[in-house]
C-alpha cells in the first residue's frame, strides 16, 4: 500500500489527509511536533480568555483519526532524505514515504532586535506560545505588543481580558497599514483605543531590556523612550517554518518553492499552506499565502493530485475576515491599502464610527473589484458572484440588500448608503428589496 | 470620531469587580437571604414587607450588577473566564448551586411541607407563607408552593433576562427575543393566569398558562383536567380547551413551518425562557459528542412515545368512562408514572437542578415532547435553517461551544453546509458568538435549504443524516 506522509497537522495537512482518505485507500501518516491532535490555531486567543477550553478548539473527536485510518505521530522531522525517500525524526527513528506533503506552517518573525530572546518575549503562533503566555501573565502588569496586525490585536484583547495593561507599538502611521486603507485603519484604531489600549503609531522598537533574571523589564523605542513592561509580544508577521529544509535537496526561498500543482522540485514531494511559496502564483496573488482558507484549499487540491487526479491550485475570488475586539471585518476581492491607477472607491461610514462599507471599482468600466466591511456581515456567495462577474457599481448598489448577512432584526443601512452614493455620483439608483431568487441564482 | 466614547468608558477592562458591582451583589444577596431564612423554616411576622423587600432587592441588585458589568465595556459579547470560573465550569460553586437547586426541586415536588406548605388545615409557614400576601392579593387565598415557585421563576426570568439583554446588547435579535421571553413569562404565564385564577372556581383547577401547550403540558388531556375545563370551567374553560387544541394542531405546525421551532422554544416557552436567561451562564456545558447526540434522539423520541401513550390511555378512559386501559389502571400505570418520572423528575429536578452540571437545556434537548414534535417538523418541513456563509469559517469552535443544544455547529460550518437540525431552538447564540460572521438564522425557500457550498472544493456529507 502506498504510504503518504504529511509533515504538519495544521489545517493544510489535515485537510489533505482527510481528502486523501476520501479519495483513496492509501496509508496516511500525519506527523507533528506541536500537539497530538489537530486544533484550530485561530482559536488560541479564546482559550486564554476562557471562552473555550483547549479541547474545544479541536474540530474532530479523538477517535475520528482511528476511524478514518489516519495515523498520527508526534515527532519533529529533522531532515528529509529525498534519495532514500525517508524522514529522520528527533526520536532517532526513520520513516519511509512514497509521497510526502510538507505542511509545516509558519513561525513568528523576529527581526534581530536586541533582547528578542529574553524570557517573556514571544510571538503567538503555537500551542507552546499560548502556554508560555499563560505562564507569564500572572506576573505581568503591562505588556508591550510590537507590530500592528491581526495577531497583535488578538494579543491585546487577550491581555486586557485579564486586566493587564497594553502598549501597542505600530511602525506605520496607521493600523495594519500594509493592508487596510486609511479610513478603515482609523476606524480600527479608534476602537482599539476605546478598549483602553495605549496605541502608538510611527513608533518602532529599538531594544528590549532584561532584568536580573533574564526576563524583560522594559523596552526602548527608536525615539529613546523607555516603557516598563513584563512581557513583549512580537507580532510583526510570520514567515514559513522551514529551517529543517535548509541545505537539503528541496528548493526553498522564503518558503518551499512549488509550482501551480503544489509540487516541489523533487518528484512526489509537495508543499501546502503557510510554508509554501509559489514560483509564480497561478492567479497572480502574492506568492506566499498565510491564511486559514488558502491552506484548506491547497490541502483539498493536493489530495486530488496525490490520488492521481492532477489538479492545479485555483482559488476563487479572494476573501478573508477578522475581528478587531468587537468589530468584525470581512473582505472580498481586492481592496488595497492605496488605490491603484485604474481604481476609484466609494466609502460609507456609520455615524457611530464602528461600521463601514468600502467598495473599490474600476474608474472607467465601473466594475466592482473589491469590498471591505466593518461591523456589517456580507453574504459570501453574492459578493463573490458580483466580483467574479465584474458587476457594475449601479447594479451593486441596486441589489445591495441581497448581500447583507447580518442577523435578523438588525438595522439595515442600504438606503442610507445608496443615498450617499447617489449624492456623490449624481446617480439615481434606488435600492431593491432582498430577493431569494437572485441570491441563489448562481 | 466619537471622542466621548472613551470618556464614557472609564476603564473598560478592570481587574476584579468594583464597588458598584459589589453593591449590586450585596443588594440581591439581601433578597436571597430572606428567601433562605424563610426556607429554613422561619416565618416572618410581616410577610408582605419581607416579600416585597426580597423580590425588590433581588431584582434591583441583579440589574445594578449587570448594568455596571456590561455597560462599562464597549458593546460586544465577552465570555471572558467562563471556563475558568468555578461557578460556570463545574467547579465547587457550580456543584453547590446544582445541589441546592436540585434539593429545592425535590422538596417542591414531593415534600412541599418542608418549604412551609400548610398541612391539614394549618396555616402556611416559612417560605410558602412569605408569598401569602401576594397570593391573597391575586386570588384571595393563601399561597401554594406552586404560586411561590411561579413568582420566583418569573422574577428570575425578568431580572436575569435584563442581564442577558445587557450582555448581548449589540445584537438586536437577542434583545428582541429576550424582551418577548420576559413579556411572555410575565403576562402569559404569570399575571394573567394568576388573575384569572382569582375569578375562577378554585376547587376545579385547570392550566391557565395559555402557551403551555400539550404535550409539554402533559396533563391537558387527562380526565380530571378535561372535566375541570369543560364541566366546571365555564366559558373560560371552553376557551382554554379550544385554544389548546388549536395551538397544538394548527398554530404550531404552521408557525414551525415558517420560522422553525424557535418561535416556541426560545421566544415564548417558560422552560426555554428560564434556560435562556437564568441558564445563560451554563449554556456551554452541553455535551457536543456524537454519542450524546445519539442518546438524545433515543430519549426525546422515547418521551414523545410515552406522552402519546399516556394521553391515548387517558382519552380512552375519558371517552369510555373506564379507569383501566388494556387491563391496566390508567392512573397507576400511565398518568402517575409519567407525571413522576417525566413531569417532575426530568423536567424539574434534572432539567433545572442540573443546569450547572449538564447545561441549561437538558430537558429541552433530551426530554421535551413538544420540542420533539416541533423538531420533526423543523427537520423535514420548514423554511428555517442556519445559513453558513460560504467559506468564511475558521473552525474556531465558538459556535459549538456555546450551542446550548449540544449541536456541533462547527462540523457543518467548516464544510460550508447549512445547519438543519431537529434540536436547534434558534436561540441565535451561535451566530452571535461567531467571530467571522459565518452563521445566519433565516427563513427561506425550502429548495436551497440543505446545500453544500461550492466555495469549499470537495463535498462531504455529515455521516449521520437524520437530525
Ligand atoms: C493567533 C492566530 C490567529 C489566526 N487567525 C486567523 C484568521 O482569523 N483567519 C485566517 O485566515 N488565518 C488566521 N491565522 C493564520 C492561520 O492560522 C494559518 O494560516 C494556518 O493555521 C496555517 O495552517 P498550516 O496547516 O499551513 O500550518 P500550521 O497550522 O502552522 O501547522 C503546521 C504544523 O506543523 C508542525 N511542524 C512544523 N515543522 C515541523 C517539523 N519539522 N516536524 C514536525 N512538525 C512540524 C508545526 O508544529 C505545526 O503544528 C491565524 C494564526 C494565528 C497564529
Ligand atoms: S444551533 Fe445555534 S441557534 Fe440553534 S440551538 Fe444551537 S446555538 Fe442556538
Ligand atoms: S464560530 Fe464561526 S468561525 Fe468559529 S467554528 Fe463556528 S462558524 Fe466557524
Amino acid at each position: 500500500m502506498e504510504h503518504v506522509v504529511i509533515i504538519g497537522n495544521g489545517v493544510s495537512g489535515i485537510t489533505a489527509a482527510r481528502h486523501i482518505r476520501k479519495l483513496s485507500n492509501k496509508k496516511i501518516t500525519v506527523i507533528s511536533a506541536e500537539t497530538e491532535y489537530f486544533f484550530s490555531r485561530t482559536a488560541l486567543m479564546y482559550v486564554y480568555m476562557g471562552h473555550m477550553k483547549f479541547e474545544h478548539t479541536q474540530p474532530y473527536e479523538n477517535d475520528f483519526w482511528k476511524k478514518n485510518r489516519i495515523d498520527l505521530l508526534k515527532a519533529y522531522v529533522q531532515q528529509i532524505d529525498t534519495s532514500n525517500k525517508q524522514l529522520r525524526l528527533d526520536n532517532g527513528n526513520f520513516l519511509a514515504y512514497d509521497q510526502l506533503i510538507i505542511a509545516t506552517g509558519s513561525q513568528s518573525n523576529k527581526f534581530g532586535w536586541p533582547g528578542q530572546d529574553l524570557k517573556a518575549v514571544q510571538g503567538l503562533y503555537s500551542y507552546q506560545d499560548l502556554e508560555s503566555m499563560e505562564k507569564y501573565s500572572a506576573t505581568t502588569q503591562r505588556a508591550v505588543i510590537v507590530g500592528g496586525g491581526l495577531i497583535g490585536v488578538e494579543m491585546a484583547e487577550m491581555f486586557l481580558s485579564r486586566g493587564i495593561a497594553v502598549t501597542f507599538l505600530v511602525r506605520e502611521d496607521r493600523f495594519w497599514g500594509g493592508v487596510l486603507p486609511k479610513q478603515e485603519g482609523e476606524l480600527v484604531a479608534r476602537h482599539i483605543r476605546q478598549h483602553g489600549v495605549d496605541l502608538r503609531f510611527n513608533t518602532e522598537l529599538q531594544e528590549i531590556l532584561s532584568d536580573k533574571n533574564g526576563r524583560v523589564k522594559a523596552i526602548v523605542t527608536k525615539e529613546g523612550e523607555e516603557i516598563g513592561c513584563q512581557f513583549v509580544g512580537l507580532t510583526a508577521g510570520v514567515s514559513p517554518n522551514i529551517q529543517f529544509l535548509k541545505g537539503g535537496e528541496i528548493q526553498i526561498n522564503r518558503g518551499v518553492l512549488v509550482n501551480e500543482f503544489l509540487a516541489t522540485n523533487i518528484e512526489n514531494i509537495y508543499a501546502i499552506g503557510d510554508c509554501a511559496e509559489f514560483c509564480e502564483h497561478p492567479t497572480g496573488r502574492k506568492n506566499i499565502e498565510q491564511v486559514w482558507y488558502t491552506g484548506r484549499m491547497m490541502g483539498e487540491t493536493v489530495a486530488q493530485t496525490v490520488c492521481g487526479n492532477k489538479t492545479a491550485y485555483q482559488p476563487g475570488v479572494w476573501f478573508n475576515s477578522a475581528k478587531f475586539f468587537d468589530i468584525e471585518y470581512q473582505t472580498y476581492g481586492w481592496v488595497h491599502n492605496e488605490l491603484k491607477e485604474n481604481e476609484t472607491d466609494f466609502y460609507w461610514e456609520h455615524e457611530d464610527g464602528k461600521k463601514c462599507l468600502h467598495l473599490v471599482y474600476d474608474k472607467t468600466t465601473k466594475q466592482l473589484l473589491g469590498m471591505n466591511t466593518f461591523g456589517i456581515r456580507m453574504r459570501h456567495e453574492v459578493c463573490e458572484k458580483w466580483i467574479k462577474e465584474g458587476r457594475k457599481m449601479d447594479e451593486v448598489m441596486t441589489y445591495l440588500k441581497d448581500a447583507n448577512f447580518d442577523p435578523e432584526f438588525y438595522k439595515q443601512y442600504e438606503d442610507e448608503i445608496v443615498k450617499q452614493y447617489n449624492q456623490e455620483n449624481g446617480t439615481s439608483v434606488s435600492v431593491k428589496k432582498r430577493d431569494w431568487k437572485r441570491i441563489f441564482s448562481s | 470620531m466619537k471622542d466621548q466614547d472613551s470618556l464614557s468608558i472609564a476603564q473598560p477592562h478592570p481587574k476584579g469587580i468594583d464597588f458598584i458591582q459589589k453593591l449590586g451583589l450585596v443588594i440581591s444577596a439581601i433578597g436571597i437571604l430572606i428567601l433562605l431564612v424563610a426556607w429554613g423554616g422561619y416565618t416572618f411576622q410581616q410577610n408582605g414587607l419581607f416579600l416585597s423587600l426580597s423580590l425588590g432587592t433581588i431584582f434591583l441588585g441583579t440589574v445594578i450588577y449587570a448594568a455596571r458589568t456590561y455597560l462599562t465595556q464597549p458593546a460586544g459579547i465577552h465570555n471572558n473566564g467562563i471556563w475558568q470560573k468555578s461557578f460556570t465550569n463545574r467547579g465547587m460553586w457550580g456543584w453547590l448551586v446544582g445541589i441546592v437547586l436540585t434539593g429545592f426541586y425535590v422538596l417542591l415536588y414531593w415534600y412541599p411541607q418542608y418549604l412551609g406548605l400548610a398541612q391539614n388545615g394549618e396555616q402556611n409557614k416559612g417560605l410558602v407563607a412569605l408569598f401569602d400576601p401576594l397570593s391573597q392579593f391575586f386570588k384571595g387565598q393563601p399561597a401554594s408552593q406552586w404560586f411561590m415557585y411561579g413568582t420566583i421563576y418569573t422574577l428570575l426570568i425578568c431580572s436575569l433576562g435584563i442581564k442577558f439583554m445587557l450582555k448581548y446588547r449589540d445584537n438586536r435579535y437577542q434583545a428582541i427575543r429576550t424582551l418577548v421571553v420576559i413579556v411572555s413569562q410575565l403576562f402569559l404565564a404569570y399575571l394573567i393566569p394568576e388573575i384569572l385564577e382569582g375569578f375562577s372556581d378554585s376547587n376545579h383547577y385547570f392550566a391557565k398558562d395559555i402557551k403551555n401547550v400539550w404535550p409539554l403540558n402533559y396533563y391537558f388531556f387527562q380526565d380530571w383536567h378535561l372535566n375541570n375545563m369543560l364541566e366546571h370551567g365555564g366559558n373560560l374553560g371552553m376557551f382554554y380547551f379550544v385554544v389548546g387544541l388549536f395551538l397544538f394542531l394548527v398554530f404550531t405546525p404552521i408557525i414551525t413551518y415558517y420560522v422553525g421551532k424557535r418561535w416556541y422554544c426560545s421566544w415564548v416557552c417558560g422552560c426555554g425562557g428560564l434556560a435562556e436567561t437564568a441558564g445563560d451562564p451554563y449554556r456551554h456545558l452541553s455535551s457536543k459528542k456524537i454519542s450524546v447526540w445519539k442518546l438524545e434522539r433515543w430519549m426525546i423520541h422515547g418521551v414523545m412515545v410515552l406522552v402519546f401513550l399516556m394521553t391515548f390511555a387517558s382519552l380512552y378512559g375519558y371517552f369510555t368512562n373506564s379507569v383501566t386501559f388494556l387491563g391496566l389502571e390508567i392512573y397507576a400505570y400511565f398518568q402517575r408514572p409519567y407525571g413522576f418520572l417525566i413531569g417532575a423528575a426530568f423536567s424539574g429536578v434534572v432539567g433545572v437542578g442540573f443546569y450547572p452540571l449538564l447545561g441549561n437545556r437538558v430537558w429541552c434537548r433530551f426530554g421535551c415532547p413538544m420540542a420533539g414534535y416541533m423538531g420533526i417538523i423543523q427537520r423535514f418541513k420548514s423554511r428555517f435553517r442556519i445559513t453558513t456563509n460560504g467559506g468564511q469559517c475558521i473552525s474556531c469552535g465558538n459556535c459549538s461551544t456555546y450551542c446550548e443544544m449540544g449541536i456541533d455547529v462547527r462540523a457543518y460550518a467548516q464544510k460550508g453546509q447549512n445547519i438543519v437540525r431537529a434540536s436547534c431552538v434558534g436561540c441565535g447564540v451561535c451566530s452571535a458568538v461567531c467571530p467571522r460572521g459565518v452563521l445566519k438564522l433565516e427563513n427561506g425557500p425550502e429548495e436551497v435549504r440543505v446545500k453544500d457550498n461550492p466555495i469549499l472544493i470537495g463535498k462531504e456529507e455529515i455521516k449521520m443524516d437524520v437530525g
